[in-house]
């Protein structure tokens, strides 16, 4: 079974309805047993970082998550749930994450042009690190296969764990990947079939 | 690169595809749940539902067939029509839109676009705007197109983007249903300077127009058409295609 974990962030409706598609047994609580018993969590958000990462604090889940992903258990961050997965995001301030994947969350607009829109909103092609084995989530993925992307900051400094990048006038951290530990920038339950094949991928980890 | 966006619209009444569907192969062609289906596996970068009931009845079947559609379609929707309040807001994004477009509703309180932006984000507030040349102005219609606000279009995108607008439909009214193409000088007019992606709408009446509309405002984020693609007038994989050959990036 696959833990949605649910802490009062977003709207989780799409997420578990993606899951259900491609055959996933999933449950969306905020329950820590029901966390512990399951075989695959996932970490959604959207929203601004210091209200989320409060929220799974508050909410004694962060615990949990960590002590989850330690033991080896596959995490999957979606959007914002990605960048709490990092040590540190600077978006209204410097505030801390769960430091499961070494980087720092920063805004968009320090790396790309100026002129570019921000938020980066749309579909965007993910480019896979060259001379890097391919992150297990993507397997069944082409280089250049599209994602949909809503975002005003990104992880950067993720080095050796990029698993992923979009060009956008910059090449921003697309996903990051460490040991069992997952994070998707972009939306997979909003990127068609493309993201369909990520999400089975994630739940068929290990089997 | 970011692709273009290609958005089919589907006007939505009392549950069912208003505004003429002509499909071969769709069994149930007014069907929105199977149009919005057909259009995901076309291709289409978004769905576009458009709410014109009147009724609470209408209300509560255009939510079940958003629940559906969300279901078993992964592509992000866009929800317009009846968005007047915060409320609104929260009923139609808990069952599944991604995006809420409000029209009307911002006309008559602007604050509504600030409210929703600080508590659903920027990116979930679509402002659209039904514009027309009057007296040498670029107008603001509400209603559906059938009242004259007043306002200057110009200064009414850029208030509402200055609000927390995420992103901006520009419909022309003077070009809408006359599939000539898109209104590329009302478009480079009202939002030429907008800092937030920009959805062309009004006009398109063949593939060409969307090479046009890319090629001339490079800006543009995305071309938004309803009958044409209803019509199979134009087909979304064609279309995509034909845009990729002339140097346009698009999802295929």
């Amino acid at each position: 079974m696959t833990a949605i974990i649910d802490y009062g962030v977003g709207n989780l409706f799409s997420l578990t309805c993606s899951f259900k598609a491609v055959g996933a047994d999933c449950v969306v609580t905020g329950d820590p047993n029901v966390i512990r018993a399951a075989e695959k969590i996932v970490l959604p958000g959207v929203g601004a970082f210091e209200d989320a990462a409060r929220k799974l604090r508050q909410s004694g889940l962060d615990r949990v998550v960590v002590e989850q992903a330690n033991l080896g258990k596959p995490l999957l961050g979606v959007c914002l749930g990605m960048q709490l997965l990092f040590d540190e995001s600077h978006e209204y301030g410097v505030h801390k994450g769960l430091g499961l994947i070494p980087g720092t969350v920063r805004p968009i607009a320090d790396v790309i042009p100026s002129g570019l829109k921000i938020p980066h909103i749309g579909w965007n092609a993910l480019n896979f690190p060259a001379g890097k084995q391919r992150c297990p989530i993507f397997a069944d993925l082409n280089e250049g296969d599209c994602v949909y992307f809503v975002h005003s900051y990104y992880a950067a400094e993720c080095g050796e764990n990029t698993a992923a990048t979009a060009e956008y006038g910059a090449p921003l951290t697309a996903a990051a990947w460490k040991g069992s530990v997952y994070g998707c920038q972009f939306h997979p339950e909003k990127s068609g079939d493309v993201g369909l094949k990520i999400l089975k991928a994630f739940c068929s980890l290990g089997e | 690169m970011i692709t273009k966006r290609i958005i089919p619209c589907l006007d939505v009444k009392n549950g069912r595809v208003v505004k003429g569907v002509n499909f071969e192969g769709l069994s149930d062609v007014n069907s929105p749940v199977a149009l919005a289906e057909y259009y995901s596996s076309c291709g289409a970068d978004e769905l576009v539902f458009y709410d014109i009931t009147a009724s609470a009845e209408g209300r509560a079947l255009f939510t079940d067939i958003l629940r559906e559609t969300a279901q078993r379609v992964f592509i992000p929707l866009t929800v317009g029509g009846g968005i007047n309040t915060v409320d609104d807001f929260d009923r139609v994004l808990k069952c599944g839109a991604d995006k809420v477009s409000v029209n009307s509703g911002a006309i008559k309180n602007p604050a509504l676009i600030t409210e929703a932006a600080r508590k659903y984000g920027d990116q979930c507030v679509v402002i659209s705007a039904d514009v027309k040349r009057v007296d040498g102005q670029y107008r603001v219609f509400a209603r559906g197109g059938r009242d004259d606000t007043g306002m200057d279009a110009i200064e009414w995108i850029k208030k509402c983007v200055s609000m927390g607008a995420g992103e901006v439909v520009l419909n022309s009214i003077d070009t809408d249903g006359v599939k000539g193409g898109f209104d590329l000088e009302m478009l480079r007019d009202v939002c030429g300077s907008v800092n937030v992606p920009v959805i062309a709408s009004g006009g398109a009446g063949k593939s060409e127009d969307f090479i046009d509309l890319f090629k001339t405002l490079p800006w543009v984020d995305a071309g938004l058409a309803a009958s044409i693609f209803h019509f199979g007038e134009v087909e979304i994989k064609e279309l995509k295609t034909l845009l990729d050959k002339n140097g346009i990036i698009v999802r295929k």
